[in-house]
């Protein structure tokens, strides 16, 4: 099959998914199975006031999170770096949480998660570079270790919280989307956003040969890689400002999306935006789905996919680079 | 005004606290080929970066053709310089003929493709440098002395009139190391580029560098025409062990002298 019928293909098949996982999310819930033009009165308001808002937030943060997983793993030159192990979502929530704690509600919460995704980008980089020369073990190491610290900073704070919303906030630090609505409105801004980031792409592309090689190749390396840490936390924050910290989504999408469209950023961005934002759709309405009338935080989900994923990735890096 | 496509002006260069040249005057004319020289770990690889702009000079100036380096946006000197760097890692699978084609980065508008030209010059790179058979073989999957020639097809595609080449020969069999000089030396001379190459290999220089480019490791350098300055004396000065000249009739080589 030629290269050109080949990515046709794939296009076709990733613009279908997003309005299929949509499909899906308003026809599945604990009720069972039905075809939402079937329906009339109370279902129907479900489906448009519940079902939908909730599977729009998903499909923009699913979008936003592989956005973000492609660029921090240009930046660190690994298939491995993603915002939620690198503790980028643990800032996000830690800096959220707290501004809800203390009374902050003059301060938007998205705002908020981008400081607390943005400082901790800062400090994985500054502590994991030090004098020495980069090492995936090493940056991972660092982004662990910090996650861990916002986790700790996180449980302090909600063990001195009221009890009343323990549970809720639980949820959401594991990444739920259950009070996550969205209207199609944000679409967008999201998309717009994705369209200036794709003239970057060819940039990514050289970036992901190093600070180095990609001054040589006429990028003014120093601006470009602060450009993609501010939009990498941006895109972060925002993300956890709606559903708290979802994890590996960075991790899992861009893997797959490399596997079928290839290294090349121009391809790679729109794929992983859209594949990201179907897959958390899916993700959401089987978290919400499968268990009922119990309803699963989708990190757990996300987690359960991820972990082995990325067990697999490191194993197959550190045979790579020994 | 000169001719130059790249000269210094009183050029000072430091790496941490070991000098690699003060005040050095040099001027690379089209269609010269530089050798630089000097025992391991004298900064050649530095030298290389600061004529690059990737590395700050302890003083002096950079200029490439009438415009000092450092006036120059980074997009407008990699349409006009470009450096074979010693060490290429490559972090996520593309193919070859992809990775060559990020060459024309520095050339394209945000926004533009690659276009015909750019992949049939990208394909005729790879070819060049004796992989036009692996251009759907993927960069991970390269031997050393493979990927080191798909970085050289990589700037062979950028195609800057100013190549730096740092160990260009590294992890490749003679008969491979004897082609891709062959190719550089090609360009150099039909397109009239400037090559400056830092080397290990003395006989390599003799061979293929029409001027050579001396580091002596104390900020001492010496430069010349590679016929004049190579002799047993500067060598042995040079590399601090005797040098000796072998001549069969057919072919001059440098070695180091036997002990008596």
């Amino acid at each position: 099959m030629s290269d050109t019928r080949r990515f046709g293909l794939i296009w076709i098949g990733l613009l279908v998914a997003v309005p299929g996982s949509l499909l899906l999310a308003a026809s599945w819930g604990s009720s069972g199975w039905i075809w939402p033009w079937t329906q009339d009165g109370s279902m129907s308001r479900i489906i448009a006031e519940l079902r939908m808002p909730r599977a729009i937030a998903a499909l923009i943060v699913g979008s936003l999170l592989a956005t973000a997983g492609c660029l921090m793993q240009v930046l660190l030159r690994n298939p491995l770096a993603d915002p939620y192990v690198l503790g980028l979502s643990g800032g996000a929530a830690a800096f959220a949480l707290a501004g809800m704690m203390f009374g902050l509600v003059w301060l938007p919460m998205p705002l908020l998660a981008f400081v607390g995704a943005f400082l901790t980008m800062i400090l994985v980089f500054v502590l994991a570079h030090g004098r020495g020369p980069w090492s995936t073990t090493r940056v991972l190491l660092t982004g662990v270790v910090i996650a861990s610290g916002w986790g700790a900073l996180i449980s302090l704070m909600l063990a001195t919280g009221p009890d009343a919303s323990l549970r809720s906030m639980l949820y959401w630090l594991m990444g739920d989307l259950s009070y996550a609505s969205l209207s199609p409105w944000w679409l967008v801004p999201v998309t717009l956003g994705h369209g200036l980031l794709w003239l970057r792409a060819r940039s990514l592309n050289v970036l992901s040969g190093g600070v180095l090689q990609a001054a040589l190749l006429g990028e003014s390396s120093r601006a470009r890689f602060w450009e993609i840490y501010l939009v990498a936390s941006l895109l972060t924050g925002l993300a956890v400002s709606v559903a708290g910290a979802i994890g590996f989504v960075g991790l899992v999408v861009p893997h797959l999306m490399r596997l079928v469209v290839g290294a090349d950023h121009r391809r790679l961005l729109p794929a992983a935006a859209l594949f990201g934002g179907a897959f958390l759709v899916v993700a959401d309405t089987i978290a919400r789905t499968v268990l009922s009338p119990r309803q699963l935080p989708v990190g757990v989900l996300t987690a359960l996919i991820g972990v082995p994923l990325f067990v697999l990735l490191l194993n197959r890096a550190v045979r790579i680079r020994g | 005004m000169s001719s130059a496509l790249l000269s210094t002006r009183s050029l000072s260069v430091q790496i941490g606290t070991c000098r690699v040249v003060e005040s050095l005057d040099l001027e690379v004319e089209a269609g010269q080929f530089w050798g630089i020289l000097g025992p391991n770990g004298v900064g050649k690889t530095t030298l290389l970066k600061t004529l690059a702009g990737v590395h700050p000079p302890a003083g002096g100036s950079v200029r490439l053709g009438n415009q000092p380096l450092a006036s120059l946006s980074r997009r407008a000197i990699a349409r006009r310089l470009g450096m074979l760097m010693q060490n290429t890692q490559y972090a996520f699978d593309a193919r070859c003929e992809q990775t060559a084609l990020v060459g024309r980065h520095p050339h394209l508008k945000p926004w533009s493709r690659e276009s015909r030209t750019d992949r049939a010059l990208a394909r005729q790179a790879l070819s060049d440098v004796g992989l036009g058979e692996l251009s759907e073989r993927s960069c991970m999957d390269l031997s050393g002395g493979e990927s080191r020639r798909l970085a050289l097809a990589t700037l062979l595609v950028q195609d800057p009139a100013v190549l730096l080449l740092d160990e260009p020969t590294n992890h490749l069999d003679p008969a491979n190391q004897v082609g891709i000089l062959d190719v550089l030396v090609g360009k150099v001379r039909d397109r009239q580029k400037a090559a400056v190459m830092a080397l290990h290999e003395v006989n390599l220089a003799t061979c293929y560098c029409s001027h050579a480019l001396m580091l002596f490791g104390d900020g001492r350098w010496e430069a010349g025409p590679t016929q004049e300055l190579l002799n047993e004396d500067n060598l042995s000065r040079l590399y601090r062990c005797p040098m000796r000249l072998v001549d069969d009739g057919r072919q001059r080589v440098f070695a180091v002298a036997a002990s008596p």
